[in-house]
């Protein structure tokens, strides 16, 4: 029985720091700016960076209210990666690190600019030809 | 209007008077965490006699402000915002010119019949879609009788970090809402060389809009749907 309850607490005891055979690698989470303070804790952004970012947008659209505590282009400025200015790219980027290893589609990118600091550069073709 | 009212907004424009500088109208800009309000009603007069036929100023100042900038393939599926129109009258041969874009309606029919809601009307009248819920069925643009919307087709990366805009949804003018809530005028009405848009507010009889509309005859084009245009014209 001893020695069966030995086996039992050394399984224990070893499964946090057993790493199984496949398994994906925790994502390696970069801060850029390390001395700078989020809105939040890291714990609750990590849980609920989602409706926190969905009830301003909500707000700053159909309400027009700018200059919130929270905001998307908030978040850019401060997590965009300083080797290619984006948060998406690589599993570097803030956003992408954590969204590949959870496998959860990133939309936000499809419309938004993900690059810190970006300006359209100059007009190409300001507009389509059908008058 | 009863005269109470009346002593009270003399008051107001009187407090308004001292807070500008002379010279310089402001629309007031929306402080942090407060919404767009509705006793202001956003618009814009073009004054066409001082639109010239060649100059296309308003098309690429908005291009640069909203980040309309993406190389296409097809010109036909190009986004247009703002675009020039050239009007000959046949029978006299009067020539004139004027842009044309989001008439930003008192009751827009694109808010009508969009099926998700998408479509909608700020309080301060600025019509806007909602690209999160757009589902890009273009049902707007095929209301909408100022040929005022595109879709975007193809995939962008050049969005300016304050107009996102993207793949399989409508768009149009939004009068810069990033600049008007900061209480700038729309980049067209900056870019414009002969001054020939005048933006403001249309329900501040103090307004340099609401003062020059009290004077000029002024045309709201298809006037006859009753759609209540925030965008009005000067000399057509």
């Amino acid at each position: 029985m001893a020695r069966v309850l030995t086996l039992l607490a050394s399984l224990v005891l070893a499964l946090p720091f057993q790493v199984h055979a496949g398994e994906v690698a925790k994502p390696a989470v970069k801060i850029e700016n390390p001395d700078t303070q989020c809105v939040a804790p890291a714990e609750e952004m990590r849980r609920n960076h989602m409706e926190v970012l969905q009830h301003q947008r909500n707000r700053t659209l159909r309400l027009g209210e700018r200059g919130a505590k929270v905001s998307l282009n908030g978040c850019i400025e401060c997590h965009a990666s300083k080797t290619n200015g984006s948060v998406i790219g690589g599993k570097d980027n803030f956003c992408e690190a954590c969204h590949a290893y959870a496998a959860v589609k990133l939309d936000c990118w499809d419309c938004h600019q993900p690059k810190a600091g970006y300006k359209a550069a100059a007009v190409a073709q300001p507009s389509g030809e059908n008058k | 209007m009863s005269a109470p009212e009346n002593k009270r907004r003399a008051f107001l424009a009187a407090v308004g008077a001292v807070a500008v500088a002379p010279g310089i109208s402001l629309i007031a800009p929306s402080q942090a965490g407060t919404a767009a309000s509705s006793a202001v009603r956003f618009g814009m007069l073009v004054d066409t006699t001082k639109c010239s036929p060649g100059c296309d100023a308003c098309v690429k100042a908005c291009a640069a402000e909203n980040g309309l900038v993406e190389p296409i393939a097809d010109l036909r599926q190009g986004s247009q915002w703002i675009r020039k129109i050239d009007l000959v009258d046949t029978a006299t041969g009067r020539q004139h010119s004027l842009p044309m874009m989001c008439q930003h309606c008192a009751k827009p029919p694109c808010v009508d019949v969009c099926p998700t809601g998408a479509s909608f009307k700020r309080a301060d009248g600025i019509v806007l879609v909602d690209r999160h819920i757009c589902i890009g069925c273009r049902y707007c643009m095929m209301a909408c009788p100022y040929k005022a919307r595109s879709f975007v087709h193809q995939p962008l990366t050049t969005q300016n970090p304050e107009v996102p805009r993207g793949l399989g949804c409508v768009e149009a003018c939004t009068f810069c809402v990033q600049r008007t809530d900061r209480g700038l005028a729309p980049a067209c009405a900056d870019a414009c060389p002969q001054g020939a848009m005048l933006f403001g507010d249309l329900n501040d009889p103090q307004s340099a809009i609401a003062k020059r509309l009290k004077e000029v005859a002024t045309t709201q084009v298809r006037a006859d749907l009753k759609l209540g245009t925030g965008v009005r014209y000067q000399g057509i």
